[in-house]
C-alpha cells in the first residue's frame, strides 16, 4: 500500500458575493497516493481551480468560508493558520498556473523568480541558488540555461514560461504538484511535450501530481485516476480504466461524447452537452446534472451520494440515480451519437 | 542609446519651436495685444505709438518679429514690454525660491502620496481605506489659493496661533534654517494637492496587481505578505506613479506652481509669469513658457528612461 500523502474529506468552499453565496465547492473527497497522478476534469466553473487553490489556502479572505478537511501528511491545511500554511506553499505542495504568460512577474529575471521560490523557504546563498536555478532549468528542458537563467520572461516563449514555472514548483522537491490547467494556454504542439514533462518529473522528484485540466485528453496520457467535477461536486471518481472504459455518469458520457473522433464517419455538427452549467448560486435541486441530463427521471430530484454503484474493486464511485445495467445500455448511444446505434 | 538621445534632443528643438511660435501667435491675435499702445501709455498720440512701433520692430512682418525675439530670447536680451527689466535675470532670480519649492513639496507629496496608497489599498473597503479615501478627496477638492490663505491666516498670522513666518522667501545660503522655516507652509499646501491624487491613483495601481497571476505565484511559493507586497505588488504599481510624478515634478519646477507662490509672495519663476500675464508683457510670457516647457519636455526624457529602467519589456535590446 502506498504512502498516503493528501486526503481531501467533504471539502466546501463557499464565497460571499453580491449577487449571493456561491458554492464553488460542494463537498468534494479525494486522496492523493505518493507517485500517483490525479486527473480532475470539469468544465470552466466546476470548481476543480477553486478546489486546487484551497489546497495551498490561496482562496482564503474574507469573502471566503471553508468546511472539511485538507489533510496533508497527518495536518490540517485547511485550518491551520496563514503563517503555518506558508511553510508548506512552495516547499511541500507547488503549484503550477494556467497561464505561463502572466504568472511570472515581468519586472524579473526568471532565474530570479525561481530562486526566490528556493530563498523562501531555505537559507542559502545566492551562488548556490543559482547553480540549483540552472540545474532545474536543465532539467525542464531549457536550452542553455547558463544564459536563460539572466533572461526576463518576456524574453521566453509560452512553452519555455510554463517550463519555467514548472522549475520553479519543483525547486523545493515538493511532494505534491499540482498543475491548473497547465497546458491550456499552449499551442497544441507544446501540450504534449509539458504534460509529457510533468509525468516524467514527477518520477524524479518523487512526487505526486494533481492535474486539473478541462481536456480529457490530456489526462488520458498521465493520470492514474481520475476525477469528473461539475458544478462543485465530484460526480465521478475512478481508476482511468475504469473511467474510460466503463464510465458510469451521464456527464462522464458526454464529455466523451464531445471529443471529436476522427476514425469515425464525420458528423453533421459536432457533439455537444446541450444547456451550460448551472448558476453555482442558484443550484438545482438533487442532481445538479438533472437539467442537462437527457436520461433524468423521477428520482433525480433526490441528492445522488457518490457511491461505489458498479461494486468492483478498485472502488468506482458515481452520483448517478440510473440501475448500472441502465447506464450500460444508453451510455453507447451518447457517446457514440446515432451513427454508432 | 547614442541615437535614442539625439532622437530626443531633436524632438525637444522642435517642441520649443513649436510652443513658443504657439505663444507668440495667441498673443497677436488676441485683441488688445499691441504692445506699441501699452507701451506708450493712456494720453500717447498716434505718433508716439508710430515711433514706438518703429524702434521696437513692431511694424516688421509677424515671422520677422519671431526672428528677433528667439534671437533675443537665446542670447538673453530679451527685456520686459512694461518695465524693461531683462527677462534672463528675472527668472534666474526666481529660480532658487521655485526650485526649493518644487524639490522639498515633490519629496513630501511623494512620500506620502505612496503611504496613503499603500494604506488605503492594504485596507481596501475596511474603515482606514474609506478615512484615508475621503482624507485623500477632501486634499485634492481644496484650491491651492484658498488652502493656502486658510494656513497663512489661521497659522501665520495669528488667526489661530503664530508658529509660521507669514510668506517670504529667505535663501538659503542667507540661512538655512530661516529658509526651511518659511518654506514649510508652501511645500505643505502644495504637497497636499497632488498626495491625495497620487495616493488615489496608487490605491487603485496597487488592488489592480494584487489581481495579477504573478502575485497569486508569488504567495503560491509561500512568500509572506509583506514581501509579496513590497517586492511583487508595489514594484509593478509604482511604474505608472513615475510618469505622473515626472510631468508634475517638472510643470512645478517650470514654475508652474503660481499659484502657491503667488500666495506665499515666493517671488518664484511661477509669480513672475502671473505678473507678467496680468500686465500682458509677451516677452517674460515667451520667456518663462520656454523655461516651463523645457523642464516638461526634459523630464519627458527622463521619465522614458526611467521606464526602460524599471520594466525590462520596454528596454532596447
Amino acid at each position: 500500500m502506498a504512502e498516503k500523502l493528501l486526503e481531501v474529506d467533504d471539502l466546501h468552499v463557499q464565497f460571499a458575493t453580491e449577487d449571493g453565496i456561491v458554492h464553488a465547492v460542494d463537498g468534494v473527497s479525494f486522496e492523493l497516493e505518493r507517485g500517483k497522478v490525479l486527473g480532475i476534469v470539469g468544465e470552466s466553473g466546476s470548481g476543480k481551480s477553486v478546489t486546487a487553490m484551497t489546497l495551498l489556502g490561496l482562496t482564503r479572505g474574507v469573502n471566503a468560508q471553508f468546511e472539511g478537511r485538507i489533510e496533508y501528511k497527518g495536518e490540517d491545511l485547511l485550518t491551520m493558520s496563514e503563517a503555518e500554511l506558508r511553510r508548506f506553499r512552495g516547499r511541500e505542495l507547488a503549484m503550477i498556473f494556467q497561464d505561463p504568460m502572466t504568472s511570472l512577474n515581468p519586472v524579473y529575471k526568471v532565474g530570479k523568480q525561481i530562486g526566490e521560490a528556493i530563498r523562501t523557504h531555505e537559507d542559502i546563498d545566492s551562488r548556490t541558488t543559482r547553480n540549483r536555478v540552472v540545474q532545474l532549468l536543465r532539467q525542464v528542458g531549457i536550452p542553455h540555461p547558463e544564459e536563460r537563467v539572466d533572461d526576463y520572461p518576456h524574453q521566453f516563449s509560452g512553452g519555455m514560461r510554463q517550463r519555467a514555472m514548472i522549475a520553479m514548483a519543483l525547486a523545493n522537491n515538493p511532494d505534491v504538484l499540482i498543475a491548473d490547467e497547465p497546458t491550456t494556454a499552449l499551442d497544441v504542439t507544446i501540450q504534449a511535450q509539458i504534460i509529457e514533462l510533468i509525468g516524467r518529473l514527477k518520477d524524479e522528484f518523487n512526487s505526486s501530481v494533481i492535474l486539473i485540466t478541462h481536456d480529457l485528453g490530456v489526462v488520458a496520457d498521465v493520470a492514474d485516476d481520475i476525477a469528473v467535477m461539475y458544478a462543485g461536486r465530484i460526480v465521478e471518481y475512478g481508476t482511468k480504466r475504469q473511467l474510460f472504459y466503463d464510465p458510469q455518469h451521464p456527464y462522464t458520457w458526454g464529455l466523451l461524447g464531445s471529443i471529436p473522433r476522427l476514425d469515425r464517419p464525420k458528423p453533421d455538427r459536432l457533439a455537444s452537452i446541450p444547456g451550460s452549467p448551472p448558476s453555482l448560486i442558484n443550484l438545482p435541486q438533487g442532481c445538479k446534472f438533472r437539467p442537462r441530463c437527457p436520461h433524468a427521471f423521477a428520482k433525480c430530484i433526490e441528492h445522488p451520494p457518490l457511491e461505489n454503484r458498479v461494486a468492483g474493486t478498485p472502488p468506482h464511485l458515481d452520483r448517478c440515480w440510473l440501475t448500472v445495467e441502465e447506464k450500460r445500455d444508453l451510455r453507447d448511444l451518447t457517446i457514440h451519437g446515432e451513427a454508432a446505434a | 542609446m547614442l541615437t535614442f538621445i539625439a532622437r530626443r534632443v531633436i524632438g525637444m528643438i522642435f517642441v520649443l519651436i513649436a510652443v513658443s511660435f504657439l505663444v507668440f501667435v495667441i498673443f497677436i491675435v488676441v485683441p488688445g495685444g499691441d504692445p506699441a499702445t501699452r507701451i506708450a501709455g493712456k494720453n500717447a498720440n498716434d505718433q508716439l505709438i508710430e515711433n514706438i512701433r518703429h524702434t521696437w520692430g513692431f511694424d516688421q512682418p509677424f515671422y520677422e518679429q519671431y526672428w528677433i525675439m528667439m534671437k533675443k530670447t537665446f542670447s538673453g536680451e530679451l527685456v520686459s514690454y512694461t518695465n524693461q527689466t531683462n527677462v534672463a535675470q528675472e527668472i534666474k532670480a526666481g529660480i532658487p525660491a521655485t526650485f526649493s519649492l518644487a524639490i522639498g513639496a515633490a519629496m513630501i507629496w511623494l512620500f506620502w502620496g505612496i503611504v496613503v496608497g499603500i494604506v488605503a489599498a492594504v485596507n481596501a473597503g475596511r474603515s482606514t481605506d474609506r478615512l484615508v479615501t475621503i482624507l485623500a478627496l477632501v486634499g485634492i477638492s481644496m484650491p491651492v489659493f484658498w488652502l493656502g490663505i486658510i494656513v497663512r491666516y489661521y497659522l501665520a498670522e495669528g488667526g489661530l496661533v503664530t508658529w509660521f513666518p507669514d510668506g517670504e522667501y529667505v535663501p538659503f545660503t542667507t540661512s538655512p534654517s530661516q529658509w526651511f522655516y518659511h518654506l514649510i507652509l508652501p511645500w505643505g499646501v502644495l504637497a497636499v494637492l497632488f498626495i491625495g491624487f497620487y495616493g488615489r491613483v496608487l490605491r487603485s495601481n496597487i488592488l489592480d496587481t494584487i489581481n495579477e497571476d504573478y502575485v497569486r505565484t508569488a504567495r503560491a511559493k509561500g512568500l509572506n505578505p509583506r514581501r509579496v507586497m513590497l517586492s511583487h505588488v508595489l514594484r509593478n504599481s509604482l511604474i505608472p506613479i513615475v510618469t505622473l510624478f515626472g510631468l508634475d515634478f517638472a510643470a512645478v519646477l517650470g514654475g508652474g506652481a503660481i499659484l502657491t507662490e503667488t500666495v506665499f509672495d515666493l517671488h518664484g519663476v511661477g509669480q513672475y509669469a502671473a505678473q507678467s500675464i496680468g500686465s500682458f508683457d509677451l516677452p517674460p510670457i515667451m520667456g518663462v513658457t520656454l523655461f516651463g516647457a523645457f523642464f516638461i519636455v526634459l523630464f519627458n526624457t527622463i521619465v522614458d528612461f526611467v521606464y526602460a529602467f524599471l520594466d525590462p519589456r520596454i528596454r532596447p535590446t
